[in-house]
This record gives C-alpha cells, sequence and structure tokens, in this order.
C-alpha cells in the first residue's frame, strides 16, 4: 500500500538530497575580468572537466554528479550547433541555452524520482563587461542572472564569502585568478592550490569567433607569479 | 531570482548518449536539414544553378597551400566574380567545393560544425583521417542529388598533426576517397592546372614558392577554361589563398595574393605560357 507524502514534504526532501550531494564535490569560481570571463575549477583532472566549450562565446561551469552535469553538457552542445546551422551563430544564445536548461531541470526535479544532483554556470562574453552574461541553474531549474562573481560546489558560502572580499570591477586576469585562487583555497583550512591542482579556462572578448580557451599548467603559474604591484603588462591572447 | 520567459526544455533526444557525429544528429532529430534528403523530381539540367569551378591544392615540406579561383558560372554566365570556393574546415584543415554551388556550401557549413561538434563533445579534434573520412560520409549522403546532376566533389587539404605534414584529399561524387600526392587539382579548368602544377612543383618548395606555383596554376586553368576566373587586377579580386602548417589554417590576405597575382600577369605579357619547365 503506498505511502501518503505531502507534495511540500516530497519537494524539500529531493532538494536536500540534491544539496547534500552537490555539497560534497569541490567547489568552482566564475567570474568577470576586464577582457572577459574568467572559470576556475578545483580539479586536478586533466580529462574530465568542469568547465567547457559550449559556443562561440559561450561556455558551460558545473559541479556536482559528473554524469548528470556531462549529459547536460553534450545537450547543450546539440542545442547550440543545431541552431547556429538552422539560423545563424550569431543566434545562439546564453540566455536562450540558460531557458532550455531550466526546462530540462526543472522537470527532472518535479517528475523523476531522483533530481539531478547539480549546480550549472552558463555564460556568454560580450563586446563590454556590461554585456557579459552570467545565468546560474540549480537544480531545480530556477535561474539567477549574475553579475561580477558566482561561487557554487562544496564550501561555497566560503567561497562566496571571500570572492565577496576580493572581487573588483575590471581587473586584469592575472589579478582575477589570483582572487579566484584565494576563494577556491577557503574550502578548507589546508587547501594550498597549485597550478596542476586547477582547471582555468576563459571567454576572451578579443580573441577571433571561438572565444574560449583552456590556460595551461605554466601559462597559470605564470599569471600567478605576476607581481601585483608590477605595471600591467599587455596581456597576450590566452594560449592553449 | 531573474524571471524569464519559458520556452521548452531541451529534447528527449538531445539528452540521449550517441555519437560524437552532428550530422547523424541532425539525421535523427531533423532529417530534413541534412543536403542529401531534399529529393528533387525531374531533370535539374535546365535549372542554370551556378557551378564553380578550379580549385589547386601544393604541398610544400611543412604544410599545404589550396587555392581557388572566383567565378561560378550558369551556363554562359558568369553569376558571381568574388565567390569563396575555399574555407576553413577547423584550425587544421581547409576545404573546398567544385560542382553544384549551392550544395557544395550548405555540405561545406555542415562538414564545419560536424568537426567543430565532435571537438566540443569528446575535447579532443579528429585525425586529419578521420576528417577526410568525415566528409567522405557527407558525400555519400548526396549521392542521390549528384545522380539527379546536383554533383559536388570537394578537395580536401589540412596539416597532419601526427605526421607533420600538409595532405591532400580528393572525393568522387559516390563518395571514394582518394589521397594525393605531392598536388592536385580538381574541376573544370583542372586538366590544365594539373599541367602547370606537374611541371613547376618541386619537393622542395618554399611556402611562398608554393603560393607562386599555386597562382600560376589557376592563371593556366582560367586561360583555357571559361568556367574559371583568372586574376581581376581592374576589380582587385584575386584567387582565395589558404595555408595550412603547424601554425593552423591562415587565409593569405588578398593584398599578398595582389602581389604574387600582379607579378604572374606581369610575366605573362613577355611569355604567355608561363614559366618554363627544363628540358631534360
Amino acid at each position: 500500500m503506498p505511502f501518503y507524502v505531502a507534495p511540500e514534504q516530497q519537494m524539500k526532501d529531493r532538494a536536500d538530497y540534491a544539496r547534500k550531494g552537490i555539497a560534497r564535490g569541490r567547489s568552482v569560481v566564475v567570474l568577470q575580468y576586464d577582457d572577459g570571463i574568467l572559470f576556475v575549477a578545483d580539479n586536478p583532472s586533466r580529462a574530465l572537466h568542469k568547465i567547457s566549450e559550449i559556443y562561440d562565446r559561450i561556455a558551460f561551469a558545473a559541479v556536482g554528479k559528473y554524469n548528470e552535469f556531462e549529459q547536460l553538457r553534450l545537450a547543450g552542445v546539440r542545442y547550440a550547433d543545431v541552431n547556429g546551422y538552422m539560423y545563424d551563430r550569431s543566434d545562439v544564445t546564453a540566455r536562450g541555452l540558460a531557458n532550455a536548461y531550466a526546462q530540462s531541470l526543472g522537470a527532472i526535479f518535479t517528475e523523476q524520482t531522483k533530481p539531478y544532483e547539480v549546480e550549472l554556470v552558463v555564460a556568454e562574453v560580450g563586446d563590454d563587461a556590461s554585456s557579459d552574461q552570467i545565468y546560474r541553474l540549480t537544480f531545480d531549474g530556477s535561474v539567477a542572472d549574475e553579475h561580477g562573481f558566482v561561487a557554487m560546489g562544496g564550501a561555497a558560502d566560503a567561497v562566496a564569502t571571500a570572492l565577496k572580499e576580493g572581487y573588483r570591477d575590471g581587473e586584469s586576469l592575472s589579478e582575477a585568478l589570483k582572487v579566484a585562487v584565494h576563494a577556491l583555497q577557503q574550502q578548507d583550512a589546508e587547501r594550498v592550490l597549485e597550478a596542476e591542482k586547477l582547471e582555468v579556462a576563459v571567454l576572451d572578448r578579443n580573441r577571433d569567433r571561438r572565444l574560449f580557451r583552456r590556460l595551461a599548467p605554466s601559462r597559470i603559474d605564470e599569471l600567478l607569479a605576476r607581481s601585483a604591484d608590477a605595471p600591467a603588462a599587455p596581456e597576450a591572447p590566452a594560449e592553449d | 531570482m531573474a524571471s524569464m520567459p519559458m520556452g521548452g526544455g531541451l529534447p528527449g533526444v538531445f539528452m540521449n548518449s550517441g555519437p560524437s557525429s552532428f550530422a547523424d544528429f541532425l539525421g535523427a532529430y531533423r532529417p530534413e536539414l541534412l543536403p542529401g534528403n531534399r529529393m528533387v523530381s525531374g531533370s535539374v539540367e535546365h535549372l542554370n544553378i551556378p557551378h564553380a569551378t578550379t580549385i589547386v591544392a601544393v604541398t610544400f615540406p611543412g604544410g599545404v597551400i589550396m587555392a581557388g579561383d572566383r567565378r561560378a558560372t550558369a551556363g554562359n554566365v558568369i553569376a558571381q566574380r568574388d565567390i569563396e570556393k575555399v574555407f576553413p574546415a577547423d584550425e587544421y584543415s581547409a576545404v573546398a567545393i567544385a560542382g553544384t554551388a549551392g550544395i557544395g556550401l550548405e555540405m561545406t557549413r555542415l562538414f564545419q560544425v560536424e568537426l567543430e561538434h565532435y571537438e566540443k563533445m569528446e575535447g579532443r579534434l579528429l585525425s586529419l583521417e578521420g576528417k577526410a573520412n568525415r566528409l567522405a560520409t557527407l558525400i555519400r549522403g548526396n549521392l542521390g542529388m549528384a545522380m539527379q546532376g546536383l554533383v559536388v566533389v570537394p578537395l580536401f587539404a589540412g596539416y597532419d598533426l601526427e605526421k607533420g605534414i600538409g595532405r591532400i584529399f580528393s572525393y568522387d561524387a559516390a563518395g571514394g576517397r582518394y589521397e594525393e600526392h605531392d598536388f592536385h587539382s580538381i574541376g573544370s579548368g583542372s586538366v590544365f592546372a594539373k599541367g602547370a602544377l606537374k611541371k613547376l612543383w618541386r619537393p622542395d618548395l618554399s611556402e611562398a614558392d608554393a603560393r607562386v606555383v599555386c597562382v600560376q596554376a589557376l592563371y593556366d586553368a582560367a586561360d583555357d577554361d571559361s568556367a574559371t576566373g583568372g586574376p581581376d587586377l581592374t576589380r582587385g579580386i584575386f584567387p582565395v589563398l589558404a595555408s595550412i602548417t603547424d601554425d593552423g589554417f591562415l587565409r593569405v590576405p588578398d593584398a599578398e595574393v595582389g602581389d604574387v597575382a600582379r607579378a604572374v600577369v606581369e610575366a605573362r605579357y613577355t611569355s604567355p605560357g608561363g614559366p618554363n619547365a627544363p628540358l631534360r
């Protein structure tokens, strides 16, 4: 005989379950800098990415259960490529993709027995910082339009607090990366993150067409070593 | 929390696991969008659809150059003087089209998305062989239309990152894939271009020399084939040259091609047949 569970309780249980799953993982931060949007993940894997290219100006970052956010990432790439092929490359937008993700996550949350244990960011770099778009999506399909910075994953509150203290608008890539790494190290007391343990990528508005680039560990080291009071060297376009 | 107008979510087929091929996915999701899936009834011969014409590709140590003229013809009429026939396929390869321009342009677009899609889905580039094979599959999908006269035969060239060399692949209308050595040409002017390439190609060409060889070959094709356009000095329309090396795809700037083209035309005033190869 089936038990009766109040809808409120059912939704609360699912949300608690999803939150617990997400809280087990390590954090990812996304923040704006003067030439675009920076993505930094506490992720020692070179092959299993938490940050990925979706389209020319759009990237994706995720925390939570790998197989679930990977499925969403692949669906997002298909969505973007189908729309770009059917219409034009300029008709593929982060807003459209965030809407599609929100619908899918909302449907999964209410209709399926187990919600997805994921949190996503879909970001699109614009011609200047004011036209950058950062959408944060949670497991239940809610969408938030963010400005400046986002922290998701394990100790997201501690990371977000550190970001709030350190973040300033219009910083250089090197400064933004330092703020991001410092924030990620607040996940727990002993956390020290070297370049090898970081996954770092940018959407650089000064590049041509495909603006997404991963940064190699050597490049990350170089950026982190750059002294804060040294005159800002002209930023070379990020290399693979 | 910003409120957003909600459209539909991602259709179920988007969430399924499946191949990393864009064309295969599109075939399952919206098959009518694939170029080969629109059968035409009746004969297309009287339609006068623009055809695009001579393409050449020349290898040199460290890469390959691909070049195409700019003329599209519909019957005896020049349909366009500055059409582009050479395109980047991805960062390390180029594709050029001969045959029915409309289908060729669409297939090129599909092929570009196909390679980028694979790269994003898998997180790695396809091998050059893999890219060449995918293109063969796309052409095979067009066989029905080819049999009704809407033929497309591309030329594919790229830099093989594993072997460190430039390679050229040609195709037939049925999707047969053939690796060409040293140089190749396709299109209505190709018989004339190939003669020039055969006489001018050397194994030790520099990149700059390879560019000249391409322009010379295209000049000879335009000289004898009415469907191939020569360098248009009065309008400043020059062949499209793409260079693919370790550094990736580069569309040679028009100013540089213009310099080569003007030098080639200049030399033809005194020697209409172009440079001579040694007799023995």
